[in-house]
């Protein structure tokens, strides 16, 4: 099975982060196939930034494309320039503090998370990504939360004391995660 | 689950493969999109007692490449497009000195300036024209970061065994994407040692002229049957080539319509070629992995009583290596395209699309 995702938003947001954070956990922790391709303008803050994540266990062959299963949206011009790649049926995650949920597509699922918020409430804008790797890794499952969770603590091994505000991030975000698949499921 | 999995992006790898490859020297000045691969030396060489040097121009850097390979060590440099023009001079000076070095472009959208996105557009000049004077080096076209890694560190030795530059032709996607690789292992410092002393024959390494002959690196001379000399022993050395081709085919046993492509656009083609073949049409697929040598024989052997049509994915417009399925396939079928440039990326769909249009005896265009 290949599983497509993209997140997408602008540059600051963390947005090559979650996705290189997703990627690399699976590649250590799985033997699975997986690719992390980033698109992003000359700008360091402020431009558009996103990035494609391929998870298969078979041999990958367009690390990009046009038929995403799942997106993450951070910013609203991210949205109206990449919804249409969101297949029929696919599942859109957006931090809706700042991203309006679409109005014309009743083919897809929205989780809405007002990550920005949250990330302030937190403590630290910066943890916005950590928050929606959270919610992702929650509702669809892609990789045991425990591995994801290891991933992004050998990222910050460097960094000890910015472990504690990202580990309730990521817990802030997985709660949600997994309350929203729940609540898809009983529905 | 493998334990020697690294995630790394392709530049990187290439640069980590031809330090444990042997490459103790690399020169280059940075370019979109392959900065990685420089500053990944930067960090990495003086770690196993190489060089880096950024030079104040690409002249400037081929030039220091040539002159380090010259007295035997492996030695890289790395550009794109635009910045490969640019080098051009020095690679056909290596050429014609016969200096075994290697070099990668990591290519982008031409021509010009053209743009900092990834394209296929250097591919008649890779293969045919990679500066004056008809020289031929080897040009492998890795799909994947993988085989980026172990092309790469070949490389060294297929330059070294062939005394000719050897050319690494991959595309901003290679460059940027991120995989899991299998690293191959680091070779020795004695093993890096003894690789360059059976160079010594003809590397400037100082000779003794009280006892040994000088060694001369000449890239020209004023004897115009020498000079010929040289073309003509190049041309024999480019002919040997014949049994390096390295390509990947899938189901050219019943196939009706053969896709073909190389680097980045080959991968993305497979992806639709698996995908038709799995709902059972008869699809096949040819991957060039080297593309000088080119895989003309694979081409010879298909079956042109079966096979209607070729579909040639580039991101290259117009085609250039579609010149070369041409010269394989000799008017016994039609080649169609698939075609991007500029910087815009292929997709599998398209493909897909354009695959069905020939299997129901369409045209792509």
């Amino acid at each position: 099975m290949e599983r497509n995702m993209m997140i997408a938003g602008s540059g600051g947001q963390g947005v090559m982060m979650m996705g290189k954070l997703l990627a690399e956990a699976v590649c250590s922790s799985t033997d699975l196939n997986v690719t992390f391709f980033p698109s992003y303008g000359a700008e360091q803050r402020g431009g558009t930034a996103n990035c494609y994540v391929v998870i298969s266990d078979e041999a990958i062959g367009a690390p990009l494309g046009d038929e995403m299963d799942e997106m993450v949206v951070m910013n609203d011009l991210s949205l109206d320039k990449f919804l249409q790649k969101l297949v029929s049926g696919g599942t859109l995650f957006i931090n809706s503090t700042i991203v309006k949920a679409p109005e014309d597509r009743d083919d897809i699922t929205v989780i809405e998370v007002p990550a920005t918020q949250m990330a302030l409430e937190l403590g630290s804008p910066k943890v916005l990504n950590i928050i929606m790797l959270g919610v992702y890794i929650g509702y669809t499952g892609a990789l045991d939360e425990q591995l994801m969770l290891q991933g992004i603590l050998q990222k910050l091994a460097g960094k000890p004391k910015l472990i504690p505000l990202n580990e309730k991030a990521f817990a802030r975000g997985l709660e949600i995660g997994k309350a929203c698949r729940q609540s898809s499921e009983t529905r | 689950m493998s334990e020697k999995r690294v995630f790394m992006k392709g530049c990187e790898a290439i640069a980590e493969a031809a330090v444990r490859s042997g490459c103790r020297f690399f020169a280059g000045y940075p370019i979109t999109p392959q900065n990685e691969i420089p500053e990944y030396f930067a960090r990495r060489l003086p770690e196993v007692g190489g060089h880096f040097v950024q030079g104040e121009s690409e002249l400037a850097s081929v030039n220091m490449v040539y002159g380090a390979a010259s007295t035997g060590t492996r030695a890289m440099t790395s550009s794109s497009s635009c910045g490969i023009s640019l080098k051009s001079e020095g690679v056909s000076f290596c050429a014609s000195a016969r200096i075994p070095m290697v070099y990668c472009n990591i290519s982008r959208g031409g021509p010009g300036i053209g743009s900092i996105q990834p394209s296929q557009q250097d591919y008649a000049q890779a293969t045919r024209a990679s500066g004056n004077g008809g020289f031929r080096m080897m040009v492998f076209a890795p799909g994947d970061v993988q085989e980026a890694v172990d092309m790469t560190y070949a490389a060294f030795d297929y330059a070294q065994r062939d005394r000719n530059p050897v050319l690494i032709l991959g595309d901003g996607v290679l460059g940027t994407i991120m995989e899991p690789v299998v690293l191959p292992p680091m070779r020795s410092e004695e093993e890096v040692r003894r690789l360059k002393d059976e160079l010594r024959d003809w590397a400037l390494v100082g000779h003794d002229p009280k006892k040994e002959e000088r060694a001369f690196i000449l890239p020209g001379g004023w004897s115009t049957k020498r000079q010929e000399q040289t073309c003509i022993n190049n041309a024999a050395l480019y002919d040997s080539w014949v049994k390096d081709v390295q390509v990947e085919t899938i189901g050219l046993e019943d196939a009706e319509v053969v896709v073909t492509g190389y680097g980045i656009s080959g991968r993305i083609a497979r992806s639709a070629v698996n995908k038709l073949r799995a709902e059972g049409a008869r699809v096949g697929y040819i991957r060039p992995k080297t593309v000088s040598p080119f895989p003309y024989e694979t081409f010879e052997k298909l079956d042109y009583s079966r096979v209607k049509a070729i579909l040639d994915v580039e991101m290259s417009i117009p085609a250039l290596m579609k010149l070369d399925v041409e010269l394989a396939v000799k008017d016994r079928t039609r080649i169609e395209t698939c075609l991007h440039a500029g910087g815009e990326i292929m997709s599998s769909r398209e493909v897909e699309a354009a695959i069905r249009a020939l299997l129901q005896g369409g045209r792509t265009e």
